[in-house]
């Protein structure tokens, strides 16, 4: 892994949200959406980041692309910690980190046709003046994702779902980026759709060399498309390993969990389920000692007092649980 | 094997919309037998919901219409049930579970209200006797402190716990059947595991038959003895959950279960799609919907609709390039030979 190129460096990323009082004079509460989260990001490659909803996972996404201003820690791109950039900097690095939204159908605007709406990223970071060329290159990037000359002028509504989050790609794809963060990209789509788009994200990155980060609550798309996996819970990362490793050999209870609860790959299969008991804590208020302490069937003393940081036990593999401390 | 509860035959929904219309059900045939699950999978718009809804006569008004075929329940023929047959008929036969739970609670009325209301409605008890069934209902899908929940509004409950008091609900009428219209789509994994297992046990428990309408083919796998596919409104295949994994027979269930990503899978590579996307509605009848789509289409295809057949005992294929005598099998030949 060491030989590499890291792109993005992200070191104890942690947001927290403030909840505003709801008695005159009371304290704001405060809703830890992040905690302390470490990861390299190496170029070229899918991470995929898994976990049930409200783990986190979009706020890191939005983090990234600076939707959501961190609270504290940083996020070094070539070299640089991005939320000290200004002006200038901090748009030419908005160049080089783009998104792709979950819902293909609010995320464009209604009243845009396809070749403006492509369009649009390249007057906004002034890349194309020039009017032909940009039109001329609208159709080419809608090509790229598998669209046409005849879509060029129609309006979102006029397609399907999966015709949209081809534009949606489309848009990134208009800054030349490096890296794309994609929030549930395929989440809203049909599988045969889902299929589609999959392999285009594949054959995308195969031509621009582009870095993913690829956020979905589905454990068989992560799998498919990534190269590393990062398992979240309550705002932590509790795993990060290869995208095999994780279905051969998953190390943290929760993640041993959360792979039994998925649904078998054929009628014959039999699946052993681990149950966590009870639901997933409230982010609210202070947190003390593991996250899955509550409900973890391996819970020890200590994991009721201290939080256990991701460590690497060999291969690569990272885990955050006291039960590999002497590894 | 036991007895039938539900025989739909040929069914046609349609809706009558300004643009034309829709045929959104053209043709859908199944049975479900007593304390079976049967799974109803299709991508959307292929006329999952809406084989639902007819069942339960709550299609919406003027636009939309069955317009031939029968729906048997028990002998007793759904479509010539008058308002007031139906409102005996809808929850204490049948009981439904919607896609969405937190939706399908009114959020300004407290649980506990709502599901007394409810029982009061289908069933002859007073106010306190309908308070302890409904106690007792959330306490049996698994309710913490069910007496406290009743005074809960739905927002204060998460989507999990909505689902739970959502199928309390259905339960507790001890409808014969219970209709859910994917019911896990909303939740996580961890919490779907949980309440398909929960299902289970209540079918288990009160032999309730289910109709599980779903998109995700491993909940299938997991709840269903059958299962129907779906395309563009029509039965195209209907088997047995174990021989349509192991044996499946039409070319679009073949790219349904090909599309799939599969978690065993060790290598990253393409995925196997279907081209195309699924035809208009309103256009469809004519030919096979499929047609277009499809890799192993012959001229026939285009021409005639097919007729969902009986290949094997047990397995219904609608294909003109099934029968009994001439079968095509899996990524043998390709388009036009």
């Amino acid at each position: 892994m060491s030989d590499k190129k890291v792109i993005l460096k992200v070191r104890n990323l942690t947001k927290e949200f403030k909840i505003r009082a709801q008695k005159f004079g009371e304290q704001p509460q405060i809703l830890h959406a992040l905690t302390d989260v470490s990861v390299d990001i190496y170029e070229g490659e899918t991470l995929g980041i898994i976990g049930e909803s409200g783990c986190g996972k979009s706020t890191f996404g939005k983090c990234l692309v600076q939707l959501h201003k961190a609270t504290a820690g940083s996020v070094e791109y070539d070299g640089r910690n991005i939320f000290e950039l200004k002006k200038e900097d901090l748009k030419n690095l908005k160049r080089d980190i783009q998104m792709v939204f979950q819902d293909p159908f609010s995320s464009l605007d209604p009243r845009m046709t396809a070749g403006k709406l492509v369009e649009e990223p390249m007057i906004v970071h002034k890349v194309v003046t020039d009017k032909a060329e940009r039109s001329r290159k609208a159709l080419e990037l809608l090509q790229t994702v598998g669209l046409d000359v005849q879509h060029v002028h129609r309006y979102p509504h006029e397609f399907s779902g999966g015709q949209r989050q081809r534009i949606n790609v489309a848009r990134a794809l208009a800054l030349n980026p490096k890296l794309i963060v994609c929030d549930e990209p395929v989440s809203a789509l049909d599988v045969s759709i889902q299929a589609q788009v999959l392999n285009l994200f594949n054959q995308l990155q195969k031509e621009y060399n582009l870095t993913y980060v690829f956020i979905s609550h589905d454990l068989s798309v992560i799998k498919h498309i990534s190269d590393r996996i990062a398992i979240m819970y309550l705002g932590r990362i509790v795993e990060l390993c290869d995208a095999n490793s994780i279905y051969e050999n998953p190390l943290h209870p929760y993640t041993q969990a959360l792979l039994s609860a998925i649904p078998p790959e054929s009628p014959f299969e039999k699946r052993e389920r681990i149950v966590l008991s009870g639901e997933i804590p409230s982010p609210i208020g202070e947190q003390k000692g593991c996250p899955l302490a509550k409900r973890c069937p391996k819970c020890m003393e200590r994991c009721k007092t201290d939080a256990p940081q991701l460590k690497d036990v060999g291969d690569g593999h990272h885990v955050a649980c006291f039960l590999f401390d002497d590894k | 094997m036991s007895e039938n509860l539900l025989t739909v035959k040929d069914l046609k929904t349609y809706f009558f919309t300004a643009s034309g219309v829709s045929k959104a059900v053209d043709g859908v045939s199944f049975t479900l037998k007593k304390g079976e699950t049967m799974g109803i999978v299709g991508e959307s718009g292929s006329g999952k919901s809406v084989t639902a809804s007819s069942i339960i006569r709550l299609l919406p008004p003027k636009i939309g219409r069955i317009v031939e075929g029968t729906i048997d329940f028990e002998g007793k023929d759904i479509i010539k049930l008058n308002k007031k047959e139906l409102l005996n008929f809808r929850g204490k036969d049948i009981a439904v579970i919607f896609q969405d739970p937190m939706t399908s609670l009114d959020p300004v009325f407290k649980i506990g209200n709502q599901m007394v209301e409810m029982i009061c409605a289908h069933q002859d008890v007073s106010k306190e006797e309908a308070r302890k069934m409904a106690v007792e209902a959330l306490k049996k899908v698994g309710i913490p402190q069910p007496e406290k929940r009743m005074e809960s509004y739905p927002y204060e409950l998460s989507g999990g716990m909505c689902q739970r008091v959502i199928i309390a609900m259905a339960v507790c009428c001890k409808p014969k059947m219970v209709i859910a219209d994917e019911p896990t789509t909303a939740l996580d994994v961890t919490v779907q595991a949980q309440v398909l297992e929960l299902l289970q046990e209540l079918q288990d428990e009160m032999d309730t038959s289910i109709l599980l309408i779903t998109h995700n083919l491993g909940v299938v796998w997991k709840m269903c003895d059958t299962v129907m596919v779906l395309y563009a409104g029509k039965t195209v295949e209907y088997a047995d959950t174990k021989t349509l994994y192991a044996q499946p027979l039409h070319p679009y269930t073949w790219g349904l279960l090909d599309s799939m990503p599969k978690l065993s899978d060790t290598v990253k590579g393409e995925l196997n799609t279907i081209p195309g996307v699924p035809p208009d509605l309103r256009l469809t009848g004519n030919c096979c919907n499929f047609y277009n789509r499809c890799p192993y289409a012959q001229e026939r295809c285009g021409k005639e609709v097919p007729e969902l057949v009986e290949v094997e005992p047990g397995h219904f294929v609608a294909c003109h390039r099934q029968n009994k005598e001439n079968k095509l099998v899996r990524g043998e030949e390709n388009r036009n030979e």
